[in-house]
């Protein structure tokens, strides 16, 4: 048990980078950097999952066991999303967001 | 414990079989001939759905995290009609020429994202739920983006995979919130502890809101029209129907065995959701040009008709959208693959060019004519039906307002649907399409729409069946 360490910091810190990865992936227009928001968002959870898992239900692995799926999970969809980003990178020749923009209202 | 219990999850174990086959037989097939393999495909998948319909036993597997029951197996049933529609509908396209040499892909991906979607129908615990969930999404980017030469369909794979990785991460942080105060991930065990905390109840709002884009509910649409006009017509059809349809289903399912609790919380939200969902689908389709950005705002506001059924919390409620989404996927399909086929011949894709259609294409005008009544809920189709259910199961819990407004949304849908019967049956153009007969495959997958059509309407024994599948809060 790490003692001193309260479980509320473990969720300040997950609450903290969950907003930090929606403000990232509202303001950013990188592609790339999108994604990196993404992924800061499934990290804070894994973060939430394995705080709760072991300070409030430390008699099962349930929590620890989904963060590691969602860690494979994560990386198969980056994996998709970067061959997709090439794929713009080679038809637009960017991958800013706002230029590629071709279908609109 | 012996082998045969495994046979509960039938419809994995023999889609799963099928994308071997259809791996192995492209190891040794010719890099030019891809004919034998679409019919090995449509084969494989066409005896799979018939086998989908031998009654099988209800149970548990792994610990209770993979539920079988009589409802959900009707879903899967459901989505896959849907999905050989598609498959049928979509080999005239992989036989153009820029597509012949990735049509086993175009198979692989279209059964896995389909085995992602049986395994989040059949969840009982939320691991396998996610999972699910990630194993429908993932390749279907990978489909929308699947014209590699075209701009659009590149912007349309990285919008979809953006969004749906976003909407996961949202989701998954209202789980965490759920898992941290209720212990478990088990379906049945987190109903039986939950209460209304306020923690609970923000963890169920950003799991809400991460549904929400998957159904594309009306504040989180934004993505839909531009993933719809990118992606390629077949793909488009998938998106509307069979991945809106499955992500319907796990969530009136979540919804009525999980948050059975706070049913309260949820109706009011839907109500207002349902609501914006009819109203702004409606208006925005009345301004498109595009015939697929016209069907995506049209699946929009259906989407909002079918969240009526959800509002109730009841057993009519829930077969109602069973049946709506049954409905739904035979004159959405129908549409699709009137437009489809007009692409293939000609390449135009508005609705000005569907001037004078009947006139050198009265079957397919016919056909797109019924499919359009269908969506519209016109009486003698089957798409009156399923909307008059969704209405009733929502009176039937006194929401009359509701149901008001959604008749009112009907009568403008009415509008435009008719918009394009107008242009195919009485407008003129000096260049309408050409007169063109379309092949085997597209001619059965849309007669096989048309029969769905007249024949799910006037089955009433079809929706008592569905009836005694469901169950309420």
């Amino acid at each position: 048990m790490i003692t001193g360490v309260p479980v509320q910091y473990f969720l300040i810190l997950a609450t903290l980078m969950f907003f930090a990865g929606i403000y990232g992936f509202l303001t950013r227009r990188n592609l790339i950097t999108m994604l990196m928001a993404v992924e800061l968002i499934l990290n804070s959870v894994n973060i939430n999952f394995m705080a709760f898992n072991r300070y409030l239900y430390p008699h099962k692995m349930e929590g620890m066991f989904f963060s590691l799926f969602v860690i494979a999970v994560a990386a198969s969809e980056a994996a998709v999303a970067i061959a997709i980003i090439i794929n713009i990178y080679r038809r637009f020749a960017t991958i800013n967001v706002e230029d590629v923009n071709e279908m609109k209202y | 414990m012996s082998l045969e219990t495994f046979l509960i999850m039938r419809h994995e174990l023999l889609l799963t079989a099928a994308l071997l086959v259809v791996l192995v037989a492209e190891l040794f097939s010719h890099p030019d001939k891809k004919g034998p393999i679409i019919t090995l495909s449509v084969v494989c998948f066409g005896i799979i759905t018939a086998l989908g319909f031998i009654p099988s036993p209800e149970g548990e597997l792994f610990g209770g995290m993979y539920v079988a029951s009589g409802s959900r197996l009707m879903m899967k049933n459901i989505l896959n009609i849907g999905v050989l529609l598609v498959i049928l509908q979509s080999v005239d396209w992989l036989r153009r020429g820029e597509n012949s040499d990735k049509t086993s892909e175009y198979f692989i991906l279209l059964v896995s994202t389909l085995i992602g979607m049986n395994f989040m129908i059949s969840s009982g615990h939320f691991l396998m739920f996610y999972i699910g969930l990630e194993l429908a999404t993932i390749p279907i980017a990978a489909l929308a983006a699947f014209d590699k030469y075209r701009n659009n369909s590149a912007e349309a794979g990285i919008k979809l995979i953006l969004i749906s990785a976003l909407s996961s991460g949202i989701l998954l942080y209202g789980l965490s919130m759920i898992y941290g105060t209720t212990g478990t991930f088990y379906f049945n065990e987190i109903a039986a502890v939950f209460s209304d905390s306020n923690l609970q109840i923000l963890g169920f709002i950003f799991f809400f809101t991460g549904m929400a884009f998957k159904i594309s509910i009306v504040p989180f649409h934004l993505w839909t029209a531009d993933v719809y006009e990118g992606a390629p017509i077949n793909i488009t059809a998938y998106l509307s129907v069979i991945s809106k349809g499955a992500a319907i289903f796990i969530f009136i399912i979540v919804l009525f065995t999980v948050f059975p609790v706070i049913v309260g919380t949820w109706q009011k939200a839907i109500y207002l959701l349902s609501i914006l969902t009819m109203t702004i689908g409606n208006l925005f389709a009345i301004r498109q040009q595009n015939l697929k950005r016209f069907l995506a705002f049209s699946s929009i506001s259906q989407a909002g008709y079918i969240l009526l059924g959800f509002v109730g919390g009841n057993q009519l409620g829930m077969a109602s959208v069973i049946y709506y989404v049954l409905v739904y996927i035979f004159s959405n399909l129908g549409a699709f693959g009137v437009v489809l086929a007009v692409s293939n011949a000609s390449g135009k894709e508005n609705i000005d060019d569907y001037n004078g259609l009947y006139h050198t294409n009265p079957k397919l005008s016919l056909i797109m004519m019924l499919a359009l009544f269908s969506l519209a809920g016109i009486p003698p189709v089957a798409g009156y039906f399923g909307k008059f259910f969704l209405f009733t199961a929502a009176a039937e819990k006194g929401f009359f307002t509701l149901v008001i407004i959604a008749v009112l949304n009907t009568i403008i849908s009415l509008y435009y649907y008719l918009l394009i019967v107008k242009a195919m049956f009485l407008l003129k153009s000096e260049t309408p399409v050409e007169k063109f007969r379309s092949t085997l495959y597209t001619r059965f997958a849309l007669g096989l729409c048309v029969a769905g059509i007249i024949v799910t309407g006037f089955a009433s024994t079809l929706f008592e069946f569905i009836r005694n599948l469901s169950f309420g809060v």
